[in-house]
């Protein structure tokens, strides 16, 4: 039979034959034949490259210089506009380039063009030896020895329950990733507090809106009553009730049964968080009345509530009911009746919680 | 006062009081729901000024815009859009309309100021509008950083927070507005032209609306505080010039300092 052990699976059952074991031998093919640089053999080039060296290394100074200049020479006192900061910001930049590259280039050049460049071939030494092998480890006893950790168990042990004991701090940092937001997302600030209904008001100044301010063709970046008074957590309540209301012919709306009373003369409010991810949907087109979602281009026809009509967003804009309060300002006569924005593990949960 | 209350239980003194309070009552409705309007039409317009725009307009807007403004399925009523939408729309050279599209674009002018100025006096004869904004309105000394923040929260996601402007849906784009004068940029937000909302006075106070355009000028004035602003498309333009001229220029060092000396 034939030789398996040269792992190779075609020659299984050829005939051995003689000086099959033995390793071809790899020819080193030694070093090319060293080239003699133009510096090497010219000294009108091995002059011309050190000159060049020398201007790299100028132009570091030069850099330098600039960047000194432009730092102390340029005021940017009270007369100073955004645009004197940014001619010094590009002085700065390119001060702090030259110096840099300068340098660099300059010390590569030199390197390439001037030092010797003869090939050298370097011996490998043995890896290790048996008797740095027997140093090492008696290092190692010598250092268990010394520290008595086999002597002092009471080291030892609160040695160990302060490193078991470390890790602790991590987890409680943790803990500041929670607590859950358990129903949060669910509700928004437009919910009525003690039988008040909130006013819908401009973004950014907070002042209540008339149904008569809001023509046709109107769009509003609305913000619920009460928002900017807010102390703590007013960025994420804006972020849940951000609104925009406009204002279209009521003829071209479409309104499915039981949202009769949720719009006014044509004034309709719709979430402005794309119920894909997240993003702030307010691209409004008022003759096509399409909403533009800017991140991934979903696109929502307000004649049909907001319906899906292009894009990743899988639900309709969330509608927010609004009526006319006594003088004439707008307000919400409930909170969403679904959770606004993207979908989370809960929601329709909390959707059946907030219609039930 | 004695003759007045003699008189006061003759038999049409009630009608009298009921007609006073009637004309009182309308009155004051009349004044406060056309107080936006009626702050901002000043520029006067002479009686040749709307005969004059009235020939122009029958003889180069009526095919579209029907006779009298009234509309047709071509082209919407003009009836009641103001002297603003005519000077916006004709003084930029987006109306006449040169074909149907997506949108109507900013082309060479097809009528010169004084034309646009009586087509302008024609139109808002037809009905209350937007007038052209007062003088003092765009002066560009309002309170650029307000208008900053107006501008963010109603007008950036369409133009562009650096008003570079941007795509919408269908071929349509809200355009940059960077060498756009301060009054076309006024009276857009006025008339809301085309897919653009309408930012009337009571939405965007005009003080408001001339602090956005302060704030525009100033921007444009300025250019961008971190250097080439390369369009200020965001990340696409920004992403090809480093993955373009940054690994370019990675690329060519490596190729040198790898190379060998001649």
């Amino acid at each position: 039979m034939g030789n398996h052990s040269d792992g190779s699976p075609n020659h299984s059952g050829t005939v051995a034959t003689a000086g099959q074991n033995e390793v071809e031998k790899f020819q080193d093919p030694g070093l090319p034949p060293h080239r003699l640089r133009l510096a090497d053999t010219d000294p009108k080039a091995a002059k011309r490259a050190e000159r060049q060296v020398a201007i790299l290394f100028g132009v570091s100074i030069v850099g330098t210089l600039i960047f000194l200049g432009a730092y102390f020479a340029i005021d940017l006192g009270v007369d100073s506009t955004i645009a004197t900061i940014r001619n010094q910001n590009l002085l700065l930049g390119l001060g702090t380039a030259f110096a840099m590259l300068g340098i660099g280039t300059g010390i590569v050049h030199w390197a390439k063009a001037l030092m010797p460049d003869h090939e050298v071939s370097e011996e490998r030494h043995a890896v290790r030896t048996e008797e740095d092998r027997q140093a090492a480890v008696r290092i190692v006893d010598d250092i268990v020895e010394e520290t008595g950790i086999k002597r002092r168990p009471l080291i030892r042990n609160t040695l160990l329950g302060a490193v078991a004991l470390a890790p602790l701090p991590a987890i409680a940092v943790f803990g500041d990733l929670g607590p859950r937001p358990d129903d949060k997302l669910a509700h928004t600030m437009w919910a009525p507090e003690e039988g008040k209904l909130k006013r819908l008001t401009r973004d950014p100044d907070g002042t209540p809106i008339k149904a008569s301010d809001v023509t046709i063709g109107s769009a509003f970046h609305v913000i619920p009553e009460g928002l900017n008074e807010l102390h703590e957590g007013k960025l994420n309540e804006k972020a849940k009730a951000v609104v925009l209301l406009m204002r279209l012919n009521p003829d071209s709306l479409k309104i499915s049964p039981g949202r009769e009373d949720w719009s006014y003369n044509g004034i309709v409010a719709y979430s402005k968080i794309c119920t894909h991810v997240g993003c702030p949907v307010a691209l409004y087109e008022q003759q096509t009345h399409h909403l533009l979602c800017p991140c991934h281009q979903s696109t929502f026809d307000l004649t049909q509530e907001c319906k899906v009509i292009f894009g990743p967003a899988s639900r309709p804009l969330p509608q927010l009911p609004i009526a006319v309060d006594a003088e004439g300002y707008l307000v919400a006569t409930s909170d969403f009746k679904e959770p606004v924005g993207p979908s989370y593990w809960e929601r329709d949960e909390h959707e059946r919680l907030i219609n039930s | 006062m004695k003759a007045l209350s003699q008189k006061r239980r003759h038999p049409l003194a009630a009608i009298a009081l009921l007609l006073m309070g009637l004309l009182l009552t309308g009155g004051l409705y009349a004044v406060a729901t056309t107080v936006n309007q009626a702050k901002a039409e000043t520029t006067t317009y002479s009686a040749s000024d709307t005969e004059e725009g009235k020939k122009l307009f029958e003889a180069n807007c009526a095919t579209c815009h029907g006779m009298g403004a009234s509309g047709s399925k071509d082209g919407p009523s003009l009836v009641g859009v103001g002297a603003a939408a005519v000077d916006f729309q004709v003084g930029t050279g987006r109306m006449p309309m040169q074909m149907n599209g997506p949108q109507a674009q900013k082309k060479p002018l097809q009528f010169n100021e004084d034309q646009t100025h009586q087509l302008s006096a024609y139109v808002a004869s037809l009905g209350a509008g937007p007038a052209i904004p007062e003088e003092h309105l765009l002066d560009e000394k309002g309170d650029a950083a307000e208008g900053g923040e107006l501008f963010r929260v109603n007008c950036a996601m369409c133009h562009n927070a650096a008003a570079a402007g941007g795509a919408l849906t269908r071929g349509k784009f809200a355009p940059a507005l960077a060498d756009v004068s301060g009054k076309h940029i006024y009276e857009a937000m006025a008339t809301g032209p085309q897919n653009m909302p309408v930012f009337n006075d009571a939405n965007i106070s005009p003080e408001g609306k001339r602090d956005i355009v302060t704030f525009l000028k100033k921007i444009e004035a300025n250019g961008s505080p971190g250097g080439a602003d390369l369009g200020s498309l965001g990340p696409v333009a920004e992403g090809l010039f480093v993955w373009v001229a940054g690994l370019g220029v990675i690329i060519a060092f490596t190729i040198w300092l790898t190379s060998r000396s001649s």
